[in-house]
C-alpha cells in the first residue's frame, strides 16, 4: 500500500525520547528492538559569485528502528531495519509493522550480536542553543563578512548550522538522550586564474570568524594566481589540515574499520609500527573540543580510543556486530548503516606523540628545502583498500616551497599515493602545533587535526595530463 | 495530496514571495544485501513531507517539513529565508517560461518491486553468493537489490498541478578475492549494480545466477594476472566504464549551474564557457551526446522535472561539437537558453537543482568484435573500480576491475589494476570507433552526489563499447 502523509495525529511534536518510547511500546514483546529518534533544525546558506544563491532550512525528524526476532533452534535472529520521517501515530505504526513483517520474512542472521546493555553515557554536551536557533539573517551576516574579506574577488561557499536532540532506547533498558550543534563557514575566493579556500567549524556559530576565514581564502587565491606548471613526480609536501583530514578519514573508513579487517580488505595490522613514531591518532567524542553525540547507533557509549599510539596501530573501531565476530567489545562506532559499511570513527584527532615535536605551520614551511604546500585535496578515490592507494587532486591553493619560503602558486596536480605509506616511519618530518576542525572528503566536523610535513608524496599528473 | 503543497505556496506568497512552488514527496526504498550466503542487511526507508521554494527579487529561500500540518508555516519560513538572502543579493533574475500544466505521469512497469516477496529476493541473493563463494579463492561474495517508489505532487504559484509516480529498481553482485597485499574484485552487471526505471522485471532480466561463477573466477584469476603496463596505447572501453566516463567528463561538465559558477566551492565549475557554446570541439565527429529524459526504461527518465518543466531530449554534443547544456528555469534564463527541464531534488527536503537526466552517446555502427579486430596494439578495460576528476572536469583518472591485452586484432592476457588518465577534450578527440546495436546499453547511476546539503540523484548513461587512440594507461602509486 502506498504510504500517505497523515493530516491527523496529536500531539504533533513529541520529543525524541518520547518517540523512542512510543516505538518500543508498539513493538512490545514481539521482538528485541532499538530505536534512535532525532529532531533537528539543519539550515544552510550557500553563496556563489559573491551572492547568496541557495538558502535552505528544515524542521527535521527521523526515527530509525532495528528489531530482531529470535529464530530459535540453531540460534540467530530475524533482523530488519527501517526508518521514517513520519512521526505521527500512523507513521510510527507503519514503521513498526513494516519492520516486523520484513523480519519475519528475512532469513536468520547468525551474527546478530544482541542489544546493547544498559550503560552510562558520558555527560558531554557539544551544544549551543543559539546555534540551533540561528536565523537565516545570522548566517547571511557571516556570508557577508566572508565575501567582504575579498574585495574584487569572486566568493563561493556556505555557512550552515545544524542542531537538535537525539534519543536512543532499546528493549534491553539502555536509554540516552543528548543535544548537539555544529556550525561551519567554508568557502573560496577566486581570481580569474586561481582560487583559495578557508574553513572553520565548531559547536557555536558565534565562535566562527567568517571574516578571518574569508581573508585567509582571499590571501591564498591572490598568492596562487599566475600559477606555474610543474612536472609531476615525488615531492616533499606540507599538507594543510584539510589534506590531513582526508587522509585520516580514509584510514578510518578503509583501515581501522573492523569490518574491513574481518573481510581481509584492510591494510591495518594491529601491534605493528606502521606509522611514524611521531604520529598518534585517536577517536574521542568525549573530548571537549569534539562535536556530535556520546553514543552510537547501537546505544553504546563512546569513549577515547587510541587507533595509533606513537606510530603503532593500536586498536580498531567496532560496533557490536564486529566486536562479536572478533571476540571483543564495541568501541561505540556503530552507524545507522554500519551493517553494510562497518563501524567508522567520526571524532578523529591527530597529534604529535611528543609535544616537543610540534611546530607551527610556518615552521614546517621554513624547514622545507624544496617541496609543495597543499591547501586541500579534491575528489579522492581509493584504488585498493588493502594498500590504501588513493588518487585525487590538489585544489584551492598549491604552492612551491624553495629554501623554506613559499615562492608562488603551481597548477593543480594529480596524485596516486598510499595513505598508509604517507604516514609511514621516517616520512613524517613535522607536525604543526596548531590544530583545528578541517573539512574532509567525507564532510566537516569529523576530524580535528594539524598540518604535517611529509618527506615524499607521489604526484602522477599535472595540468597537461 | 496537493493540499499541503497548495498551503505551502499560499504561505510563501502571503509572506511576500513573488513566486513559489512546492512538492509533496512520499518516497519508499527497500535494500537487501547478502554477503557470503547470509543476508547482511535489510533496510526499508520511508520519507514524507513538503518542501517549498520562494523567490523574492533575485533571491531564493527553501524550507521543508515532514509535518503536512505545518506546510503553510514552511512556506512562510521559505519566504523569510529568501528575504534573508536579499541581504547578499545577486543580479536580477526572471524565470524562463515553461508551459503551465495539470498532468500526471507514471513510470511504465510490469511488476511492483515492493510486491515481490522478500523471500524470493533473498533466495536470489543467497543463491548467487553461494555460487560465487564456491569458487576457490573468493573471500567475499556480495549481492544486493534496491527498489524505490516515489510519489510527487507539484504545485506552483503559476498554476502547475502535476503528480508523478516513479518506480525504479536494480541491483547486482560482486566477488572479491583477497591476496597477500591486494584485493581484486569483479562485479556484474556493473560496479555497484545496474539500475533502471521499471518494476521487478528489471531484476529478472539481469540473469545474476548465469554470471555468478564467471565473475568469481575472474576475481580469483586477477590475483595472479600481470599488472597493466605503463604505456600510451589504444584503449577500448567496455560500455559501463564508458558510461561513467560520460557521467564524469561530459554530464557534470555540461551542468549550467556549474558553468555559471554556482557550484564553484564544492562540486566545482566547468572547463566549458558559454561564449563557446556551438563552437567548441568536445570530441571527434563520432561523438554525439544527448540528454534525454524521455528514454523508456532509463534511470534518468520522468514526466516532468521538479520545476514542472516537461521531460525532453536535448542535443549536447553533435558530431563532436558542444551544442547544449543541462539547465533549469533560472539558469536557462540567465544564459539566454531554453529551459531544459533538468532540475530535480532528492526527496521532499532537498532544494531542486540542475541534475543529469539520461546523458549518453548516440549509438555507432561498429561492434566490440570489430573494434578488437581493428586494433593492432591496445588494452580493453571493463567495469569501473575507481574514479576521480578535477573541479573543472578536465583531468581524470579511472581505474577498472579488469583488462585484457589486445595484440594483432585479438584479445590476449588478462591484466590487473588497469588505470587510464587524460584530459577531457583531448581524450574525446581520439574516439575513432563506436559500437551500437544490442551493445548500446542504458546504464544507470543511482548515487550521483551534488549540492550542499548533499543530495543524490538517479541518472542514466546510454553507452556502447568504443575505442580511443593513444591514451596513457597503467598509472599507479
Amino acid at each position: 500500500m502506498t504510504a500517505r502523509l497523515s493530516s491527523s495525529g496529536t500531539p504533533r511534536t513529541p520529543g525524541p525520547a518520547e518517540l523512542c518510547s512510543q516505538v518500543l511500546d508498539l513493538v512490545g514483546d514481539r521482538a528485541e528492538a532499538q530505536v534512535t529518534a532525532s529532531r533537528s533544525r539543519p539550515a544552510l546558506t550557500r553563496f556563489a559569485n559573491s551572492f547568496i544563491h541557495q538558502n535552505v532550512g528544515e524542521a527535521g525528524v527521523s526515527v530509525n528502528l532495528k528489531l530482531a526476532r529470535p529464530a530459535g533452534g540453531a540460534g540467530g535472529s530475524h533482523v530488519a531495519a527501517a526508518s521514517t520521517t513520519r512521526a505521527d501515530a500512523d507513521g510510527l505504526a507503519a514503521l513498526v509493522e513494516g519492520a516486523l513483517a520484513a523480519a519475519a520474512l528475512r532469513p536468520v542472521d547468525p551474527d546478530w550480536p544482541g542489544l546493547a546493555p544498559p550503560a552510562p553515557v558520558p555527560d558531554v554536551d557539544h551544544y549551543d542553543a543559539a546555534t540551533e536557533e540561528a536565523s537565516p539573517d545570522e548566517r547571511a551576516h557571516r556570508v557577508r563578512a566572508f565575501v567582504d574579506a575579498g574585495p574584487g574577488l569572486r566568493a563561493a561557499g556556505y555557512c550552515d548550522t545544524d542542531g537538535g536532540t537525539t534519543a536512543f532506547a532499546n528493549s534491553a533498558g539502555q536509554q540516552a538522550e543528548r543535544r548537539s550543534t555544529r556550525a561551519t563557514i567554508d568557502g573560496i575566493h577566486q581570481t580569474d586564474d586561481s582560487a583559495g579556500s578557508g574553513h572553520a567549524t565548531g559547536a557555536r556559530l558565534a565562535d566562527l570568524d567568517a571574516g578571518g576565514v574569508g581573508a585567509a581564502a582571499a590571501d591564498r587565491a591572490l598568492r596562487s594566481s599566475a600559477a606555474a606548471d610543474i612536472e609531476p613526480g615525488e615531492y616533499e609536501v606540507v599538507l594543510e589540515p584539510e589534506c590531513v583530514a582526508t587522509i585520516l578519514i580514509f584510514l578510518a573508513f578503509y583501515g581501522f574499520n573492523a569490518k574491513q579487517v574481518i573481510e581481509g580488505q584492510s591494510g591495518i595490522r594491529l601491534g605493528e609500527a606502521q606509522f611514524d613514531p611521531a604520529v598518534s591518532i585517536w577517536d574521542d567524542a568525549t573530548d571537549p573540543a569534539a562535536l556530535g553525540l556520546p553514543f552510537d547507533a547501537d546505544g553504546t557509549p563512546k569513549r577515547h580510543v587510541d587507533l595509533v599510539r606513537e606510530g603503532v596501530s593500536a586498536a580498531l573501531a567496532h560496533d557490536r556486530r564486529t566486536a562479536r565476530k572478533m571476540g571483543t567489545e564495541s568501541t561505540g562506532h556503530a552507524m545507522a548503516e554500519s551493517d553494510g559499511y562497518g563501524p567508522i570513527p567520526s571524532n578523529l584527532f591527530l597529534g604529535p606523540a611528543d609535544a616537543s615535536f610540534g611546530a607551527g605551520t610556518s615552521d614546517l614551511i621554513a624547514s622545507t628545502g624544496r617541496g609543495l604546500l597543499v591547501t586541500t585535496f579534491n575528489y579522492c578515490r581509493i584504488l585498493d583498500p588493502k594498500t590504501q592507494v588513493v588518487t585525487g587532486l590538489t585544489r584551492n591553493g598549491t604552492f612551491l616551497i624553495e629554501d623554506g619560503k613559499v615562492r608562488g602558486g603551481v597548477k593543480n596536480l594529480r596524485f596516486t599515493q598510499s595513505f598508509i605509506d604517507a604516514l609511514a616511519p621516517g616520512n613524517v618530518l613535522g607536525i604543526s602545533r596548531e590544530a583545528r576542525f578541517a573539512d574532509s572528503e567525507f564532510g566537516s566536523g569529523l576530524v580535528h587535526c594539524p598540518a604535517v610535513r611529509l618527506g615524499s608524496w607521489r604526484f602522477t599528473g599535472g595540468a597537461k595530463g | 495530496m496537493f493540499d499541503p503543497a497548495v498551503a505551502a505556496v499560499e504561505g510563501a506568497l502571503a509572506a511576500g514571495a513573488e513566486y513559489a512552488d512546492a512538492r509533496v514527496v512520499v518516497s519508499r526504498s527497500q535494500r537487501l544485501e547478502a554477503l557470503n550466503e547470509t543476508i547482511e542487511s535489510l533496510d526499508q526507508a520511508e520519507s514524507a513531507g513538503v518542501g517549498v521554494r520562494a523567490l523574492i527579487g533575485s533571491s531564493w529561500g527553501f524550507f521543508a517539513t515532514a509535518d503536512p500540518g505545518e506546510a503553510r508555516r514552511a512556506g512562510e519560513a521559505a519566504a523569510a529565508t529568501a528575504r534573508a538572502s536579499t541581504s547578499v543579493p545577486g543580479p536580477p533574475l526572471s524565470l524562463a517560461d515553461v508551459p503551465v500544466r495539470e498532468d500526471s505521469y507514471e513510470t511504465p512497469h510490469q511488476e511492483d518491486p515492493f510486491a515481490v516477496s522478500l523471500a524470493e529476493k533473498a533466495d536470489l541473493l543467497l543463491g548467487v553468493t553461494k555460487t560465487m563463494k564456491a569458487v576457490d579463492g573468493v573471500a567475499l561474495a556480495r549481492a544486493f537489490l534496491t527498489a524505490w517508489d516515489t510519489r510527487k505532487w507539484f504545485v506552483s504559484s503559476q498554476g502547475h498541478r502535476i503528480n508523478q509516480h516513479l518506480v525504479e529498481c536494480g541491483g547486482g553482485m560482486d566477488a572479491t578475492a583477497v591476496g597477500e597485499a591486494e584485493t581484486q574484485r569483479r562485479s556484474y552487471p556493473q560496479s555497484f549494480g545496474q539500475y533502471e526505471s521499471g518494476g521487478y522485471e528489471v531484476i529478472r532480466r539481469f540473469d545474476l545466477p548465469g554470471n555468478a561463477e564467471r565473475v568469481a573466477t575472474e576475481a580469483v584469476a586477477l590475483l595472479s594476472a600481470p599488472e597493466c603496463p605503463q604505456a600510451t596505447t589504444d584503449l577500448v572501453l567496455e560500455s559501463s566504464q564508458l558510461a561513467l566516463q560520460i557521467h564524469e567528463s561530459v554530464g557534470h561538465a555540461i551542468e549550467l549551474d556549474r558553468i555559471l559558477g554556482w557550484e564553484a566551492a564544492f562540486a566545482g565549475t566547468s572547463f566549458l564557457e558559454l561564449p563557446r557554446l556551438g563552437r567548441l570541439t568536445y570530441g571527434s565527429p563520432l561523438m554525439n551526446i544527448t540528454a534525454d529524459a524521455t528514454l523508456p526504461g532509463a534511470l534518468g527518465t520522468f514526466g516532468y522535472d521538479d520545476e514542472g518543466t516537461p521531460a525532453q531530449r536535448v542535443d549536447i554534443v553533435k558530431e563532436g561539437r558542444w551544442v547544449g547544456v543541462l539547465s533549469g528555469r533560472d539558469s536557462a534564463a540567465i544564459a539566454g537558453l531554453p529551459p531544459g527541464g533538468m532540475v530535480r531534488g532528492d526527496g521532499y527536503n532537498r532544494l531542486p537543482m540542475v541534475r543529469m537526466t539520461n546523458v549518453g552517446l548516440v549509438p555507432g555502427d561498429s561492434s566490440l568484435d570489430e573494434i578488437i579486430a581493428a586494433t593492432d596494439e591496445g588494452i580493453l578495460m571493463a567495469t569501473n573500480r575507481s574514479w576521480s576528476i578535477d573541479d573543472k572536469r578536465l583531468n581524470f583518472q579511472f581505474g577498472c576491475e579488469i583488462a585484457w591485452e589486445i595484440s594483432g586484432g585479438r584479445l590476449g592476457r588478462m591484466l590487473k589494476n588497469p588505470t587510464y588518465t587524460g584530459i577531457t577534450p583531448q581524450f574525446w578527440a581520439t574516439l575513432d570507433m563506436l559500437s551500437g546495436g544490442s551493445e548500446w546499453i542504458q546504464w544507470g547511476v543511482p548515487n550521483c552526489g551534488k549540492g550542499q546539503p548533499m543530495q543524490t540523484a538517479h541518472t542514466g548513461h546510454p553507452a556502447a563499447p568504443a575505442r580511443f587512440r593513444g591514451v596513457r594507461v597503467g598509472v599507479r602509486g
